[in-house]
């Protein structure tokens, strides 16, 4: 794309011409990409202005005729999950007081732990990371049984405390090997510098690891809030009815009406519940792709 | 004068694998010992026992009389400098000299004052408040001398901290090293693979392979009476002759006699060097092999050889032959008429010649 004027020497109308169409060609075809990616976007999104008269009536990918919060406003506070009638808004709270402990103790931990993989290496280090690496590959469902089982002994069984336990413990192995992934391309040298200095593990962790460390935490924090913030299965197994997250709700909301089918109060739900995760991404997305592509730290 | 440094014994192991035998090194105070010796040789894992950093297996480490066992590397009393230099990349110039000094709780008026000195020393006032990153690799160089500076330490470590720079910078700074050594009167123990450096540093150099000392000694000693063949062959560039000869007792002294392909033997006398057994190798510099006419002495001998190629290096002129099946590279002045395909008399001083034994490798004379 830059050299078109360098190689307009040769044939200059035919190449521009044929440059030209390359380009355009290039770029519907991303467009029908993301066409086809927006779609059921722009359906929720239409459908939820609509109102329930006009869904019945209208074509399902046309525009809103009469654009209408309400089935937001319901969605938001007054649709029912069962028995209760309060809408999504209380479940969102739930999501949140449980996601953000959860993200911030699991990315804490798992910076602390792949700090102390790759540069403090004890006797059975590698077997003990080998072991996390391990549980990032087991399958939620086995572990639901025995983590039942754990958070009735602990007293955590049905609570938020509990979930946030289950998420920490769960998010542990991917947090350890982004981080231990990242951190061993810190020079080894730059410890031992530090050491001489006098500086302490913590010292040390604190004052150049952490520094270091935005374009991993990020990482870290979008798949992090990602994974919990979205979880279902956890959320339905260990909350009980005023503990539930948002995605149980949702689940609540669109399964146990009776009656009409309220698509766009379903859809305005849906909406809200992955409105937190798409923040996250537009205000963290930037630093994501640096961050998964941040190669060795050079001094 | 009392000892800064003795590494005494010195076993370091990792795994089942034995990297440092058996070291023994001493320096004294204001000393420059500068260890050489190729790559993987276990020069950065002793200074990293010396420093602490390691763990030894066996044997002491006394620093300044004390032993060092189970010393922490920040009461070691010393300074290291790294080959990345390992700035904290996050941190200015200025945080990272006064880094160490923050940690164990200097107050700011004397962290100040202490980076203000060692900035003036090495000029580097301007760049206080850059980042790492935004150094050249003279510069970061120069900060990472700096916090070792600000440190006083008795001993100062440095782990070919000039690798990285480029071949005139290389100068520049190892210049500007041997300075600040002479002005501190401070010891040192300097690790390098590059023997210029060494020579040029050092007060006493250690010459290391697989893990063993070859040699202990000041840089004429090394250079001039080399232990055994590896440091002969390690120390110098272009490196000394090794050319393996046969000597015969008559009765005027020895003969040293090398064989040539398709010619008569080349022969010297040695009159000097007694009890030298049948087959030696015979180690001769470049620079004890010249031109016939420019060199004189009791010991230079003349005999015809034929060039086989000159190089031309600027102020001399590198003409390599060949002798007992190996090529010999004797050093010409600059304006030497020597041409390849030509014989020539050649001198050869035997002043300070060396013999090896041929199986063990060791020096006879
Ligand atoms: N952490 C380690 N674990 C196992 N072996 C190691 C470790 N560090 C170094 N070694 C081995 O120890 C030997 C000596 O390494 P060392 O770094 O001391 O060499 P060196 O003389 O400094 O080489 P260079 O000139 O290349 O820096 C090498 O064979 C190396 O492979
Ligand atoms: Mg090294």
């Amino acid at each position: 794309m830059t050299d078109i004027t360098s190689e307009n020497t040769g044939r200059p109308l035919a190449h521009a011409v044929r440059n030209i169409l390359l380009r355009w060609l290039l770029l519907a075809l991303l467009g029908l990409f993301a066409l086809y990616y927006l779609m059921p976007l722009f359906v929720m999104l239409t459908t939820s202005l609509k109102s329930l008269e006009e869904i019945r009536t209208g074509s399902l990918v046309a525009l809103p005729r009469e654009v209408t919060f309400d089935a937001w406003a319901k969605a938001w506070s007054g649709a029912c999950t069962g028995i209760q009638c309060e809408g999504v808004r209380p479940f969102f709270w739930n999501s949140i007081l449980l996601a953000v402990p959860a993200v911030f103790l699991s990315t804490l931990f798992g910076a602390v732990n792949g700090y102390v993989i790759a540069h403090w290496r004890f006797r059975g280090s590698n077997l003990i990371f080998s072991l996390m690496l391990f549980g990032c590959f087991i399958p939620f469902q086995v572990v639901l049984l025995p983590m039942a089982r754990v958070l009735g002994i602990m007293g955590l069984a049905g609570t938020i405390p509990g979930l946030i336990f289950v998420h920490v413990v769960y998010g542990l192995g991917f947090t350890t090997l982004f981080f231990r992934n990242y951190y061993v391309t810190i020079p080894q040298e730059l410890v031992k510098a530090a050491k001489i200095d006098g500086a302490g593990f913590f010292r040390i962790f604190w004052s150049i690891f952490l520094p270091l460390s935005l374009p991993i935490v990020v990482v870290t924090v979008i798949w992090q809030f990602t994974q919990i913030w979205n979880d279902f299965l956890f959320g339905v197994s260990f909350s009980q009815s005023g503990t539930q997250p948002v995605t149980v709700a949702l689940n609540n909301i669109v399964n146990s009406t009776t009656g009409v089918k309220e698509y766009n109060v379903d859809m305005a739900a849906a909406i809200i519940a992955a409105l937190p995760t798409m923040l996250v991404y537009v205000i963290a997305g930037k630093y994501f792709i640096r961050g998964l592509t941040a190669g060795s730290v050079k001094g | 004068m009392a000892h800064i440094l003795e590494v005494r014994n010195l076993v370091k192991n990792y795994g089942s694998v034995e990297i440092l035998k058996d070291i023994n090194v001493s320096i004294e105070s204001g000393e420059f010992l500068v260890l050489v010796g190729p790559s993987g040789c276990g020069k950065s894992t002793l200074l990293n026992c010396i420093a602490g950093l390691e763990p030894i297996n066996a044997g002491e480490i006394i620093i300044a009389g004390r032993n060092m066992k189970g010393v922490s590397p920040k009461d070691r009393d010393i300074a290291m400098v790294f080959q990345s230099y390992a700035l904290y990349p996050t941190m200015t110039v200025a945080r990272n000299i006064t880094f160490g000094m923050k940690v164990r709780g200097v107050d700011a008026a004397t962290q100040q004052a202490k980076l203000a000195e060692v900035a003036r020393q090495l000029q580097i006032e301007p760049l206080l408040n850059r980042r790492p990153g935004q150094l050249s690799g003279g510069q970061r160089q120069r900060v990472a001398m700096g916090r070792a500076l600000v440190r006083d330490p008795k001993l100062f470590l440095f782990d070919e901290p000039l690798s990285n720079l480029d071949a005139k910078l290389r100068v520049e700074m190892r210049i500007e090293i041997k300075r600040l050594h002479q002005d501190l009167g401070a010891s040192m123990v300097y690790v390098t693979h590059d023997q210029i450096e060494a020579m040029t540093l050092a007060t006493k150099i250690v010459v290391m392979k697989d893990g063993q000392v070859q040699q202990i000694g000041t840089p004429s000693e090394i250079y001039n009476r080399p232990a055994n063949l590896f440091v002969a062959d390690f120390m110098g560039s272009p490196a000394m002759n090794l050319l393996p000869a046969r000597t015969i007792r008559n009765g005027s002294g020895t003969q040293i006699e090398i064989a040539r392909d398709g010619e008569e033997p080349l022969i010297l006398r040695d009159h000097w060097s007694p009890d030298l057994p049948e087959k030696v190798i015979m180690g001769l510099r470049p620079e004890d092999i010249a031109e016939a006419g420019y060199r004189s002495g009791e010991k230079v001998q003349t005999a015809t050889c034929k060039v086989e190629l000159v190089e031309l290096a600027g102020a001399d002129t590198y003409v390599v032959s060949r002798l007992g099946g190996k090529e010999v590279t004797a050093r010409f002045h600059a304006e030497t008429q020597a041409r390849p395909g030509q014989s020539l008399e050649f001198a050869f001083d035997l002043a300070k010649v060396s013999y090896f034994d041929p199986d063990t490798g060791q020096r006879l004379n």
